[in-house]
């Protein structure tokens, strides 16, 4: 996964570098289905691995030639910032295996099955998400609508210019 | 949880997918491209919360919910994003960084 992510963001073929995308989400899933949260590889595979890539594979017919390699940044950029990632990594790795987690043992938990999580999403008493299932909701019809209007004005602007 | 994996090499994995998203997104000059590494970031980060959720509180369902949303949100942006990119592209032909200088048309 970590090789596929390495070259999702160094191939300069851009429909390589989305299949090798493809193959990260498709890991993560991977992940969600072996600690047993079955709801969210399946959200995992259908909403990345099938819309999401194919938005991307679309987008990049219509707007790029595919053959063209893709502009990488000069070279001290890209040390520059290779050496800085990779001070995150050494630090935030650092933090992560010098705290020590308090993790639960397996037999103590219970399975966590979908009418859970629907029931959780939909409650609105002490454990309940009812209040952010809405703002999603709220926003989701808002991407939508956004994304009309901006296809459609510049529509307008153009006939205008014409 | 997955027997014989700690929760340290799961976080290790994200972390390294994080910063490999945040490296891609300072050298890459093309829009979708920077948008891939925007994927990346946000899926390492929803891979946290489930860990955290299923390594430290196993009973409880935050992490798995608020992934949930976080995939919502990501699928939104992505969308509104490449609708802003494909109309940038009919403006202005290039979808190089060095080229999209000018925020007004």
């Amino acid at each position: 996964m970590i090789v596929f992510a390495a070259m999702a963001v160094s191939n300069k073929n851009i429909m390589r570098s989305i299949i090798y995308l493809l193959f990260v989400l498709i890991g993560m899933a991977a992940i969600y289905f072996m600690i047993e949260f079955y709801f969210l590889g399946a959200v995992q595979l259908t909403v990345y691995a099938g819309g999401i890539i194919v938005l991307y594979v679309n987008s990049i017919m219509l707007v790029e030639k595919i053959n063209n390699p893709l502009p990488s940044a000069a070279l001290w950029r890209r040390m520059l910032a290779g050496f800085l990632s990779s001070l995150g990594i050494v630090l935030t790795l650092f933090a992560i295996w010098s705290y020590d987690f308090a993790v639960v043992p397996a037999n103590q938990a219970k399975e966590i099955e979908i009418h859970d999580i629907g029931i959780a999403l939909l409650a609105y008493g002490n454990h309940g998400y009812i209040l952010p299932f809405e703002v999603i909701s709220i926003l989701l019809l808002a991407a939508m609508v956004g994304a009309i209007v901006i296809a459609k004005t510049n529509k307008h602007n153009e006939i205008a210019n014409k | 949880m997955i027997s014989g994996i700690s929760i340290y090499e799961i976080l290790t994995v994200s972390t390294i997918i994080f910063f490999i998203g945040i490296y891609g997104f300072v050298t890459r000059k093309n829009l979708i491209a920077m948008l891939m590494s925007i994927e990346l970031i946000l899926n390492s980060a929803a891979l946290n919360f489930v860990i955290f959720n299923k390594y430290l509180f196993p009973n409880e369902l935050g992490g798995a919910i608020f992934s949930i949303f976080i995939i919502a949100v990501a699928a939104a942006e992505t969308a509104l994003a490449l609708a802003i990119i494909i109309n940038l592209y009919r403006l202005m032909m290039s979808l190089k960084t060095d080229d999209l200088e000018t925020m007004k048309y």
